[in-house]
């Protein structure tokens, strides 16, 4: 089968520092100052990319998975022309239609009606396409009665249904995705998945980047980990994705230092340094288990005074999908006051309602509001070990799901 | 159609209507010769022009109260002080036409060349959401824009006829010098626009340059004089101006006692050509950098 998308060697380089923001008037003084030197001199740079290179053949449904910062989205954006490589070559066999966005150029004065064209034709409709298509945009983001209102009144749901039907109606050879499917309630999230999968059994070429291991997992048969700009594996989804949950998940549950996680987030007011379980007696431990209570302990240093935090955490299955995330504000625990140095925090988790397996634990610390983040996306692993809740003799499986409900059977009463 | 989007999906290759152009040509369109490549990819982005410069119209009129009336209003009441200031209370000829009539027709063409810089050169920055997230050639944001400042230029030019009729000036065969005449006058607001708007991706400076360059500008174009009062010697250095050339035809191709500057226009012509070439060659070099910058 012929490919569809063929890169070479692509790299991407981004200047950062003084140079690459300089204002015009700092550029005239460099310029007349020292010539020679603004020729010479080499501003700071990084590497977004590193000599990628693959193909993907015509069909093929590809998850781009990686880390925040690790150049998925530079990848995209090469790839859908947005920005150039700074070396390497790109074949595309087809028409690309680009999806990093949903609602793209959507305008807040302008109708529904009229962004539905708009959008269309900014992602590349022509008009009789988006004509002949309308009733069905209509229908599928479900705003039919909001069609003359100016969308600047539409809720952010509605936007993003709007935004998702337009673009659920492109007809590329080749479409690029990013975690367009990572927002919306959980109906349409459904919806698009559905979508997603028509693409892939249309014959279409897809490459979707997404957190969500589980839709890479069954929207995908092949997976590219990017790593620090390179490709670190290349394969079938599954296996990509199990390799990249291990490499994350470290291999010690009880105390991990956590002091240099990479990929974290944040401004660094906060920084978590360690994550301890305790165990039912209050003792530090390397074993979680299912249904026992658990202690979480996040130590953390603040290099300055914070008032009103909000530390959260978020699980996480093996395949990445977000079982529950909760924050001290949410069970109205204030926290005042955070002094700069070093302390921790206990979160009491009364039973631990999951199946035994291995899950990811993110945290993060933000302000009251969630705009700062301090840190954030600091993972780390637990691992659940069966335990016989019911004291049946039998034990919970991995197989059975991910959690449990504390429940209790009757005897069977006869009714005839 | 009222199948679900997935089901259309899943049929799509089975349904020979689902054409094969629905989407704008493939992203290596402009591989085969720059030009040639240029010129054909915006010819199969001639929708999207329409669009962009359609959705700016619309946003223009949407929210003002007036709406449409503004481009009526603001050459009207600019005459008026013009004509007080300059002709009642400074004096300066006007070369024998109505007053009302010779600063309109100047001030139409210079209202859409100012306005028509100002908004091309910052077309991108405001635009930055969809140059980040898509692909287009970034040079329909410039265009778009200068085509839909066009709508205020026509009106202005009916306004300036009615005005002159109403002033007793006789209609000739020379007023459709103005239709003619757009097309050099787009063209060049939309040439130094652009560069101004690719140099504003990168020296957020321009910002503050252009409105201050605009004004200065204004003073250089035989708007508020005539060029018949620019002493001789300095008469190229106003032809320098391709703005001055052009200016001086609109005007007086509505004042059947003066003969047309043609020497001067053609000057306006040259420049506005070798401008128009500098700034596509200036532009396409930098679009290519235009969202890591933007």
């Amino acid at each position: 089968m012929s490919y569809s998308v063929a890169i070479e060697g692509i790299s991407k380089r981004y200047r950062i520092g003084s140079r690459a923001n300089a204002t015009l008037r700092e550029r005239i003084v460099q310029w007349t100052t020292a010539p020679h030197r603004a020729l010479k001199t080499t501003a700071p740079s990084i590497w977004a990319l590193r000599d990628v290179s693959f193909d993907v053949l015509q069909g093929e449904v590809v998850g781009i998975i990686g880390r925040n910062g690790a150049g998925k989205s530079t990848l995209l954006k090469i790839l859908s022309r947005i920005t150039n490589p700074t070396s390497g070559n790109m074949r595309v066999r087809g028409r690309v239609a680009s999806l990093l966005e949903v609602g793209v150029g959507f305008h807040n004065e302008l109708t529904g009606r009229e962004n539905i064209y708009l959008n269309g034709s900014i992602l590349g409709m022509r008009k009789r396409d988006v004509d002949r298509r309308f009733d069905a945009i209509v229908e599928f983001a479900g705003v039919a009665q909001f069609l003359d209102t100016q969308v600047k009144h539409y809720s952010s749901g509605m936007r993003l249904r709007l935004g998702f039907a337009v673009a659920a109606h492109l007809e590329p050879d080749i479409l690029v995705v990013d975690e367009v499917l990572a927002v919306g309630d959980a109906g349409f999230q459904k919806k698009c998945l559905d979508a997603m999968e028509g693409l892939q059994s249309g014959g279409r070429t897809v490459l979707f980047v997404s957190h969500n291991m589980a839709a890479v997992e069954n929207l995908c048969s092949r997976g590219i980990w990017i790593d620090s700009g390179q490709v670190r594996m290349d394969g079938p989804a599954k296996n990509v994705i199990r390799s990249y949950m291990e490499a994350f998940a470290g291999d010690d549950g009880a105390g991990t230092d956590l002091s240099d996680a990479d990929g974290r987030l944040g401004d660094g007011s906060i920084r978590f340094t360690r994550f301890e379980y305790l165990g039912p007696d209050g003792s530090p431990c390397s074993l979680a288990r299912c249904g026992e209570p658990l202690w979480m302990r996040l130590h953390y240093r603040a290099s300055r005074e914070v008032s009103c935090p909000s530390f959260g955490f978020r699980l996480f299955t093996g395949l990445g999908t977000l079982i529950t995330e909760s924050y001290n504000l949410l069970h109205g625990t204030v926290i005042p006051k955070v002094k700069p140095g070093t302390a921790y925090i206990d979160v009491r988790i009364d039973s631990l309602n999951l199946l035994p397996a291995r899950y990811t634990v993110s945290l993060w610390v933000t302000d009251e509001g969630g705009a700062n983040v301090y840190d954030g996306d600091v993972r780390t692993v637990l691992e659940v070990e069966p335990a016989s809740i019911y004291a049946s003799g039998r034990l919970p499986e991995a197989r059975q799901g991910i959690a449990f409900f504390t429940q209790s059977w009757a005897q069977p009463v006869v009714t005839g | 159609m009222t199948d679900s989007p997935s089901a259309r999906l899943l049929t799509a290759t089975r349904r020979p209507d689902v054409s094969a152009n629905a989407l704008a040509p493939p992203p290596h369109a402009r591989d085969n010769g720059k030009i040639v490549g240029l010129f054909r990819e915006l010819f199969s982005y001639r929708e999207l022009a329409f669009f962009l410069a359609w959705r700016d119209i619309k946003v223009r009129y949407k929210q003002a109260v007036l709406g449409i009336l503004w481009a009526v209003i603001q050459p009207l009441f600019t005459t008026v002080v013009f004509t007080i200031l300059f002709g009642k209370l400074a004096n300066l000829p006007n070369d024998g036409m109505p007053p009302s009539v010779f600063y309109l027709s100047g001030l139409v063409p210079w209202l859409y060349f100012s306005s028509t810089v100002t908004n091309v050169s910052m077309s991108l920055v405001s635009n930055a959401d969809i140059l980040t997230k898509i692909y287009f050639p970034r040079i329909l944001l410039p265009t778009a824009v200068a085509g839909g400042n066009l709508v205020d230029f026509v009106i202005g030019a009916v306004i300036v006829m009615v005005t002159a009729v109403i002033c007793g000036v006789h209609p000739s065969f020379s007023w459709l010098l103005w239709p003619l005449l757009m097309v050099p006058t787009l063209v060049l607001s939309l040439s130094v626009g652009m560069i101004l708007a690719a140099l504003n991706v990168k020296y957020r400076d321009i910002r503050y340059v252009v409105p201050f360059a605009i004004q200065l500008w204004l003073f250089a174009t035989p708007i508020i004089y005539p060029a018949s009062l620019v002493p001789e010697q300095y008469r190229l250095l106003l032809g320098l101006n391709p703005l001055s050339g052009l200016i001086e035809v609109f005007r007086h191709s509505l004042n059947p006692n003066v003969v047309l500057h043609w020497d001067l226009l053609a000057t306006s012509l040259a420049i506005t050509i070798g401008l128009f070439i500098g700034a596509i060659a200036f532009f396409t070099r930098s679009e290519r950098a235009f969202a890591d910058y933007v």
